[in-house]
């Protein structure tokens, strides 16, 4: 029996904010790593930047805005080894970046492109999920699996705080912690669900509360603090990797952009608030924290920047340069062993459209 | 070759497939420590162990949600449901899951999950135990059903799902698992998706039917002798559906009834007319003609009998069509 530890109700931060409060620190985290992260957090931030962007220029469809949750996504992917697997929800979309996947491949997926879907097993990043809550199974699944089979690998399941609702987001908890599934379960409560303030989804204090009645611990962390999330996800990576089984993190932070390009939050949200958070953002936030520490130079952020703008530039370049996607592919991939009905259809289609393309 | 109860065969199947690859494992509630409520599992968990024959939580969702991840790590999952009208709790992940991943994944991984769930009334049971679900499983792109009639065809159609490479749902006919013997094949045996089987050979009226309704068909068939030939259809898979056969005897006997236990409205008898009317109008003698479940819930089962489609309905059917 797994022992229970208590859930964390405190926040746990590491970055001060370069006054009153003082800067702490995470053992195990050499100069590079933290150069590293930031590097992680800039890649995110021009990605989310550029492709609102190309969304207004028509380059990409209806796209789900990441802004300021990039702490959480790079802050936790940090802490997986290779072999480790990540079920992003849609705001997770371009965490796939932090495991070499290529821009190009993720902004034709906002494109609406078949080269925009990936094998997750190229990244051991599963695909992206769009309904909420379904992918906790397939992560808790998947971590139960390789553990089964004496395998070494933790699964991370992120999704927001609405998703604690669904019925999907219980049972895979609940089948996680039974199994003793090395798996992380990645809350980034952003505080809203479009337009569903936490409080008319849920009457528990802190969704951290949750953890208690699956029986596994819970941490609850600062999901601006890209530090305080590395080290929590360490800490029940660990834990995972030891057969403890899984942990509930529950970040915690405030959208302070539309949930996505097709959202106009005016109508329900806290402007002031909206202002509050832009100011503390996570990017510029870490960025302070590694010019006190001395180890990033402006010249150094500039770089950095400079290097996130060309990977995306190229990236959309990239996208826009893939071909035009074969009508036939609607048949493909659906069947390894596909009904004759589909090859009778796609027989037809291709006459109507004149046999011209493939 | 030895005789075996329906329940027994599929005990069988999963012996041998267990056995033959290391890969698949049962899970599901009450499959393990119990062999199932049906006992289809029976002996599993003791020879194969725990870990693969797996007693889970009671969320049926839950069980093929992780079934997705498991085929990520490389297992070949086999899902029981543990009544028809539990497993609709499983359709969101069917649907937007199982049906779907594949192609997601470019083609790139595989999602070999068999789905399999006793089915259909005429049981005596509780409201929500005897539901013939198969349409919605059906319509689901990326998903193959089979429904097995006999017990050979139990243990070969099962067989044929575990190893294939796609999702399958098997729908098994609860009435008959313990009422209905036959000789099965011993040790793996196969019977491959998308092929039908011709139950009793006829040349006037096509019975159409699968699962539970295949033996009533042929006690209809029965019926019938002396005044008219019926030939029974048994399709054993929906989805790949054998459409030769079901063209083939069509075109042989002019007639044709569909029998399901299913309501009637868009269930898999509508399917079956749409392929006749689109591919043997010429073929026809008169209008195909559906006998079926009604669209109500099914009833209270002190009169179930009412509803199931039973053989004087089915004979009834055939001599109006004979007589168009």
């Amino acid at each position: 029996m797994a022992q229970v530890l208590g859930e964390e109700r405190e926040l746990r931060r590491v970055i001060g904010d370069g006054d009153a409060v003082a800067d702490g620190e995470v053992a195990g985290l050499s100069e590079a790593d933290l150069v590293a992260l930031f590097r992680d957090l800039v890649l995110l931030r021009t990605y989310d930047e550029r492709s609102v962007v190309y969304h207004r220029q028509g380059r990409i469809g209806t796209y789900a805005i990441f802004w300021n949750h990039e702490a959480m996504q790079a802050g936790s992917a940090y802490a997986l080894a290779d072999d480790d697997w990540i079920f992003p929800s849609y705001r997770e979309s371009a965490i796939g970046l932090l495991r070499g996947m290529p821009p190009e491949t993720i902004l034709s997926w906002w494109r609406g492109h078949p080269a925009g879907w990936w094998n997750p097993a190229d990244y051991n990043v599963a695909s992206i999920c769009v309904p909420i809550a379904t992918h906790v199974p397939h992560a808790a699944g998947l971590a139960w699996g390789k553990r089964l089979r004496g395998e070494d690998a933790v699964a991370v399941a992120y999704f927001g705080d609405g998703a604690t609702s669904e019925g999907a987001f219980h049972e895979g908890a609940n089948f996680a912690a039974v199994m003793r599934a090395p798996l992380v379960l990645f809350c980034n409560n952003n505080y809203w669900a479009i337009s569903t303030p936490l409080p008319a989804q849920t009457r528990a204090e802190a969704l951290v509360d949750k953890a208690a009645g699956y029986g596994m611990p819970g941490i609850r962390v600062d999901g601006l603090d890209v530090l305080a999330v590395y080290e929590a996800t360490r800490d029940a990576v660990e834990r995972a990797r030891a057969g403890d089984g899984p942990t509930f993190i529950e970040a915690v932070s405030y959208r302070a952009a539309p949930h996505a390009t097709a959202d106009d939050p005016k109508a329900y949200i806290d402007l002031e608030r909206v202002e509050e958070e832009k100011r503390r953002e996570c990017v510029g936030r870490y960025e302070g924290y590694l010019k006190r520490l001395g180890v990033l130079t402006d010249a150094q952020a500039e770089q950095i920047r400079a290097e996130a703008a060309d990977v995306m530039r190229a990236g959309i370049a990239a996208a826009e340069a893939e071909a035009p996607a074969d009508p036939g592919l609607v048949f493909e991939h659906a069947y390894a062993d596909p009904p004759p009905q589909l090859a009778a259809d796609l027989a037809e289609l291709r006459r109507i459209l004149g046999g011209s393309r493939g | 070759m030895a005789e075996k109860l329906l329940v027994e065969a599929i005990n069988e199947c999963f012996h041998v497939e267990l056995e033959r690859d290391p890969d698949v494992m049962v899970l599901g509630e009450d499959v393990g420590r119990a062999g199932g409520v049906f006992r289809a599992t029976a002996g599993l968990r003791d020879r194969f162990g725990p870990d693969r024959c797996v007693d889970t939580p009671l969320a049926e969702a839950g069980i093929l949600g992780t079934a997705v991840g498991l085929c990520m790590a490389g297992w070949r999952p086999v899902c029981e449901m543990q009544y028809d009208a539990f497993s609709y709790p499983c359709l969101d992940q069917l649907i937007t899951h199982v049906g779907r991943y594949r192609w997601r994944a470019g083609g790139g991984m595989a999602f070999p999950i068999t789905v399999r769930m006793p089915y259909g009334g005429g049981v005596r049971a509780p409201e929500l135990h005897d539901d013939s679900p198969e349409a919605y499983y059906v319509h689901t792109p990326g998903i193959k059903v089979a429904i097995p009639s006999t017990p050979a065809d139990a243990k070969g159609l099962l067989a044929a799902a575990i190893r294939d490479p796609d999702p399958v749902v098997v729908l098994e006919p609860k009435l008959h698992y313990r009422t209905l013997r036959g000789e099965v094949p011993d040790g793996e045996h196969i019977v491959p998706l998308g092929r039908a089987r011709i139950a009793r050979e006829g040349t006037d009226v096509t019975l159409v039917a699968y699962g539970s309704m295949v033996p009533l068909c042929e006690q209809a068939a029965d019926a019938l002798a002396g005044e008219a030939s019926a030939e029974v259809l048994d399709l054993r898979s929906l989805k790949p559906l054998d459409e030769d056969a079901l063209l083939a005897s069509a075109g042989k006997t002019g007639r044709v009834v569909i029998v399901q236990e299913a309501p009637r409205v868009a269930g898999f008898g509508a399917e079956i007319a749409a392929v006749l009317a689109e591919k043997a109008i010429l073929d026809l003698r008169g209008p195909v003609l559906r006998v079926t479940g009604y669209d109500v819930p099914y009833p209270y089962w002190q009169i179930e009998d009412a509803y199931m489609p039973s053989v004087e309905r089915v004979v009834d059917a055939a001599r109006r069509l004979l007589a168009f």
